[in-house]
């Protein structure tokens, strides 16, 4: 009933045509979904800062078509990618290749982390110690009343 | 004749900013009240001269004189006037106009708000910034004249890029620059403490409302290029890790971190050589900024190398502002570390610090990112590229923290507070996020780890934030009236809780659009429909519609939900006259759960066109998240107790911490 109803309105409001389902502009969603995930991951050569998967460019839907035909003979997205890369080098991959000129890129965040932390730790101690020395100067002459060889040695 | 009238209105602001750059420093440095006087009238000289510049540049843009280079590459007799104003500063030469316009806007508010400031200081802080404003003063004389002449002139402009074509981005650029250049007011005044040997309390309480505004200038800066984005470039993306944006980012992330450590510094006197640090490099990343947008080495270092002249000045400017101001840090530092309070390991302080820590890593990795492929290009070791999937994994585990953290500081005491103390304040609140953050997304259908991780922390964001406003009415004077109580809690308190509450409203947004959007690219003819989270669109087919300087497709999409009506979106394609490649204009429809979002592609044939269709829930609450953040800027720096003198400034030194903003002080 709700179906006829949903029917009945949407019809009222097309008017006259007659209402069809949009055919998807892939033949094959599941496919598509597949390509965009690996074009994100690239980059658009010729635009600036686009991926492939965002840019309108020609170079970008050939790069699609490309990745299509491979997925559908049965490649995997990482034969995909070794295959750009082999092609147009690391520029490609939005996300950089782990190996030895990237090496500071990828623990670089670490090592600023640790580094930040570290230094908040020592300051933190730091300043915990200098309150101790300032508690143990201001018992210091009641110390030294009741010591006194070890307040001379002071 | 006028154009020339521009320049020299320029030449004359370089002049009274050099001035202001030396008399009143040497001034204050030798106590000569006459040569410090100076300061002030350079200030209002310099607004006055650069007004005359800006406005005859933008007269240029509206009469169409294409005889200054300047006009003909940024603008078109085509171009509606809106826009022929904004092409002022749609470029390179315009838009170092309109930074140092800013610039001067900034030193009269300094002149106008800050009567009661000591004469020394407000010498030194009007006179580094004049030394700021010369250097920009003689880039943009010297390498980047926006009224240079070109003979012949063409007979018509080049226009300006139809990107910019927007009341987004006609906004975008000074908002930025407005709170860009509003850090250097901060910058001056850390420089001006040094230069003094004299940093408290009062000083920071002098800084705090000039770095708040600052800062919600750049928060709405950033937001609005972010919305921007998503709705003009036509794919619903907003946040794309490009170095542009990084280079705005930046400076914010930094500006954060000083705002809160100006708190710390003004309530407890602690953090005095880190807040100066901050300053210093918050505005030298509001530099670096400038620089890396305005030399070109972004879009290529070779290019940047080919044509030197604006870069190599800017880096050099930069290396003196920055590498002077650390050199004196170095030199005064260890004056200013004196007389803190001390505060436990576990503390208001001590969050507060690691927050900051944490915000200053995280800046370093957009840094890192941004700047990695351009060193490695530079130095040969070959060309990689830094995106989005490198950002994603490595600036969201160094912010997690933070976010978590500002649940916990606002409730956490000032010197000491007890973990177990802490947990049982805490603990309905974790106990709310927890629940809403495992139960929210089973009832959208979909448990994802990032979902749940992110909702937790939004969620957790807010419930604390309900708690400090429940604990401060409990705190604040107990004999009265609870509404009585809330009224008089500071308004600092409020902005506080309500940016925080902005920040939970965009980690919410960023999640649930992250989690759940949709999208579905189909072929239309006239009548098919397609559906995305529910809605239904029905295409109507595409009419020619002309525009003041191109020709548009139109398409109209009936939006119906449940059979009800609930848009009509008109996505369009346009072609401007002076561009080849078409233009795509997406069609928005807005709302608080999602939006709507449809993009118009290619014409395959007579009758059917490409269409884009895209469900986003939630995403406005990540502008929405920024506008409260800003609000709750605005209403931090308004607090009436700013405005107050502090008492005994003038005496040796501020003895211990001024009079807490904030009610658990």
């Amino acid at each position: 009933m709700a179906r006829a109803l949903l029917l009945a309105v949407l019809l009222l409001a097309a008017g006259t045509a007659w209402t069809k389902e949009a055919s998807p502009a892939a033949d094959d969603p599941q496919l598509e979904r597949r390509v965009l995930a690996v074009a994100a991951e690239l980059r658009c050569l010729v635009c600036q800062n686009q991926t492939i998967a965002d840019s309108d460019a020609d170079l970008a839907k050939d790069f699609r078509a490309q990745i299509r035909e491979k997925l559908r003979k049965g490649e995997s997205e990482q034969d995909i990618v070794r295959y750009m890369t082999a092609r147009y080098g690391d520029f490609v991959l939005w996300r950089p290749p782990f190996k030895g000129s990237t090496l500071l890129l990828w623990i670089g965040p670490l090592l600023l982390v640790a580094a930040a932390l570290l230094w908040l730790f020592r300051r933190l101690v730091a300043q915990r110690e200098e309150r101790d020395v300032a508690l143990s100067e201001a018992e210091h002459a009641r110390a030294a009343r009741l010591l006194e060889p070890e307040g001379e040695k002071r | 004749m006028l154009p020339e009238l521009g320049q020299f209105a320029l030449a004359l602001a370089l002049v009274l900013a050099a001035l202001q750059g030396s008399l009143p420093l040497a001034g204050a440095a030798r106590g000569n009240s006459a040569w410090m006087s100076v300061a002030r009238t350079t200030a209002h000289g310099q607004l006055a001269f650069l007004g005359i510049a800006f406005g005859l540049l933008a007269y240029s843009f509206v009469v169409n004189d294409f005889t200054v280079a300047y006009v003909a590459n940024h603008s078109n007799s085509r171009l509606p006037l809106a826009y022929r104003i904004a092409g002022v500063w749609g470029g390179h030469e315009g838009s170092l106009l309109l930074w140092v316009l800013i610039l001067a806007l900034w030193m009269t508010a300094v002149t106008v708000f800050s009567r009661r400031l000591p004469q020394e200081m407000l010498a030194r802080v009007l006179g580094v910034m004049g030394l700021v404003s010369a250097g920009f003063l003689a880039f943009l004389l010297f390498t980047s004249n926006p009224f240079g002449r070109a003979f012949p002139a063409p007979p018509d402009g080049r226009d300006l890029n139809p990107l910019l074509q927007d009341p987004g981005m006609v906004l975008h650029p000074p908002m930025l620059y407005m709170g860009y250049v509003g850090f250097s007011v901060v910058f001056a005044f850390a420089i001006a403490a040094l230069l003094s040997g004299r940093l408290d309390a009062a000083w920071a309480r002098w800084s705090r409302p000039w770095t708040t505004v600052a800062w919600v200038f750049l928060t709405l800066g950033n937001a609005l290029g972010s919305w921007w984005a998503y709705y003009e470039l036509g794919w619903g993306g907003w946040w794309f890790w490009d170095p542009v944006e990084n280079s705005s980012f930046m400076p914010w992330l930094l500006g954060t971190a000083l705002i809160h450590s100006l708190a710390v510094t003004e309530k407890r006197g602690s953090f005095r050589s880190w807040t100066v640090l901050l300053a210093i490099f918050t505005f030298a990343f509001s530099l670096i900024g400038t620089f890396l947008v305005r030399s070109g080495v972004l879009t290529s270092v070779h290019a940047f190398a080919s044509d030197p002249a604006r870069g190599v000045f800017i880096l050099a400017f930069l290396m003196a502002v920055i590498g002077g101001s650390l050199a004196l840090f170095a030199w005064r530092a260890s004056r200013i570390r004196t007389g803190a309070d001390r505060f436990g390991l576990l503390s208001r302080e001590s969050l507060l610090l690691t927050n900051n820590v944490l915000l200053a890593a995280a800046t370093g990795t957009v840094l890192l990112g941004t700047l990695y492929p351009l060193a490695l290009d530079a130095l040969g070791l070959g060309k990689v590229s830094v995106g989005a999937p490198y950002f994603d994994a490595v600036f969201v585990p160094t912010v997690a923290p933070v976010l978590f953290l500002i649940g916990v500081g606002p409730l956490a005491r000032w010197r000491k507070v007890s973990l177990p103390e802490l947990a049982v304040r805490l603990r309905w609140a974790f106990a709310v996020s927890l629940a809403s953050a495992l139960a929210v997304p089973l009832a959208l259908g979909g448990w994802k780890p990032f979902v749940t991780f992110g909702l937790m922390l939004a969620t957790w964001i807010a419930a604390t934030s309900a708690l400090s406003v429940w604990d401060a009415v409990k705190r604040a004077s107990p004999a009265a009236h609870p509404w009585r109580r809330l009224a008089e809690t500071p308004a600092a308190f409020y902005g506080m809780v309500l940016a925080h509450v902005g920040v939970a409203a965009l980690v919410l947004g960023v999640t649930m659009v992250k989690g759940y959007e949709t999208q579905k690219d189909v072929r239309m003819e006239a009548g098919d429909t397609v559906e995305v989270g529910g809605y239904v669109f029905r295409f109507d087919g595409v009419a020619k519609v002309p525009g003041p300087n191109y020709v548009a497709d139109r398409a109209t999409l009936h939006v119906t939900n449940r059979g009800e009506h609930v848009a009509t979106l008109h996505p369009s394609r346009r072609s401007y006259f002076s561009q080849d490649k078409p233009m795509t204009e997406a069609a928005i429809d807005a709302g608080v759960g999602r939006d709507l979002y449809a993009t118009l592609g290619d014409e395959l044939n007579a009758t059917t066109w490409l269409v884009r269709v895209q469900h986003k829930p939630f995403i406005d609450w990540i502008w929405g998240g920024a506008l409260l953040m800003a609000l709750g800027g605005l209403l931090a720096a308004s607090d009436r107790r700013y405005r107050l003198t502090v008492p005994g400034w003038r005496g040796e030194r501020a003895v211990g911490p001024a009079p807490s903003l904030l009610p658990h002080g």
